[in-house]
């Protein structure tokens, strides 16, 4: 799958929620677009990831 | 009391602060400094490595106003719009449509195209624009809480180049114009301040300052003096003559 522009090899099947949590990823700070969809908060643990899938994880920075 | 009122929102400071360009540690006490009340964001792909996040060091009290940078089009602009409401921070965006890579000139018809769908999902959307009226009025009607036009090209520091055609917009367009990039020092806020604006921007001019917690104290100056000289109402202007300010009687002299 691809992750923020990078190619990511997925082993095995897992949920969004573990996926984050094994990348150390703050979840009160980021937003997910899987697939070009919005994933709200409350869909982390029930959402499988696929190898097909292109997901962004954003955050804020400072801007102007 | 002088309230900033943006889409029935108050506010007690008219200095909106860009957090770009500053360390993490510098970005609590620059907000302090500045007074603000409001401070632009960026979205952007987040870095696991990264400890901490510049939401950490933002008052609690303090409104977040993600802008859109990055986005060429319309599409993009709603797309990161509506990423950076899913970040729970409030339903504030400042529209910002840039194709032009070179002087980062906003687009106007993307951005009043960006406006109208966003307007509609019930943001509070401040679009950063090229001061023409005509695209003042377009966005006004398409549903902007206020209106943001350039004094300068970004992060220039170049001051109010366009101060003519702000002023038009601030006379002609009833919502709250807010100046935003290009101003690079105090006086320079001050001025448009004078002439009317309801709030300025600031970001490049505090972060590239040498001493950056005394330059946003400065502008948190400038701009209540700014603020209180319009609403005082400035004095008349004489050309080419001039009017003593002591009485021209009882000279201690004989004529």
């Amino acid at each position: 799958m691809k992750v923020n522009g990078k190619d990511i090899v997925l082993k095995e099947t897992k949920t969004l929620a573990d996926f984050l949590k094994e990348n150390n990823y703050n979840l009160e700070r980021i937003v997910i677009e899987l697939n070009g969809k919005i994933v709200s908060k409350d869909k982390y643990n029930t959402v499988n990831l696929k190898d097909t899938d292109v997901m962004e994880v954003l955050t804020f920075v400072g801007g102007g | 009391m002088d309230k900033l009122i943006i889409a029935g929102h108050e506010f007690s400071s008219r200095f909106i602060l860009g957090s770009g360009k500053f360390s993490l540690d510098l970005v609590k006490a620059a907000v302090e400094s500045a007074g603000a009340e409001i401070v632009t964001l960026a979205l952007r792909r987040a870095n696991t490595k990264t400890e901490y996040n510049i939401l950490d060091f933002i008052p609690k009290t303090v409104t977040l106003l993600p802008n859109t940078s990055g986005a060429r089009t319309a599409e993009e602009a709603v797309r990161i719009a509506r990423l950076s409401r899913e970040l729970g921070c409030g339903d504030f965006v400042k529209i910002e449509v840039i194709k032009d890579t070179k002087f980062l000139l906003p687009d106007n018809y993307e951005t009043i195209k960006a406006t109208e769908i966003l307007a509609k999902e019930g943001f509070v959307v401040m679009p950063y624009m090229y001061p023409d009226l005509n695209a003042a009025r377009d966005l006004a009607n398409a549903g902007a809480a206020t209106i943001m036009p350039l004094a300068a090209p970004i992060g220039s520091n170049l001051g109010l180049l366009t101060k003519h055609f702000i002023k038009i917009i601030i006379d002609e367009i009833k919502l709250p114009v807010i100046v935003d990039a290009g101003i690079g020092s105090p006086s320079q806020a001050c001025e448009i301040m004078q002439e009317g604006a309801a709030a300025v921007m600031v970001n490049t001019a505090i972060a590239t300052a040498k001493n950056i917690n005394e330059m946003a104290e400065a502008f948190k100056l400038a701009i209540i003096a700014g603020r209180k000289a319009y609403l005082a109402g400035l004095g008349r202007v004489l050309n080419f003559k001039a009017e003593a300010s002591s009485p021209l009687i009882d000279f201690l002299e004989d004529k």
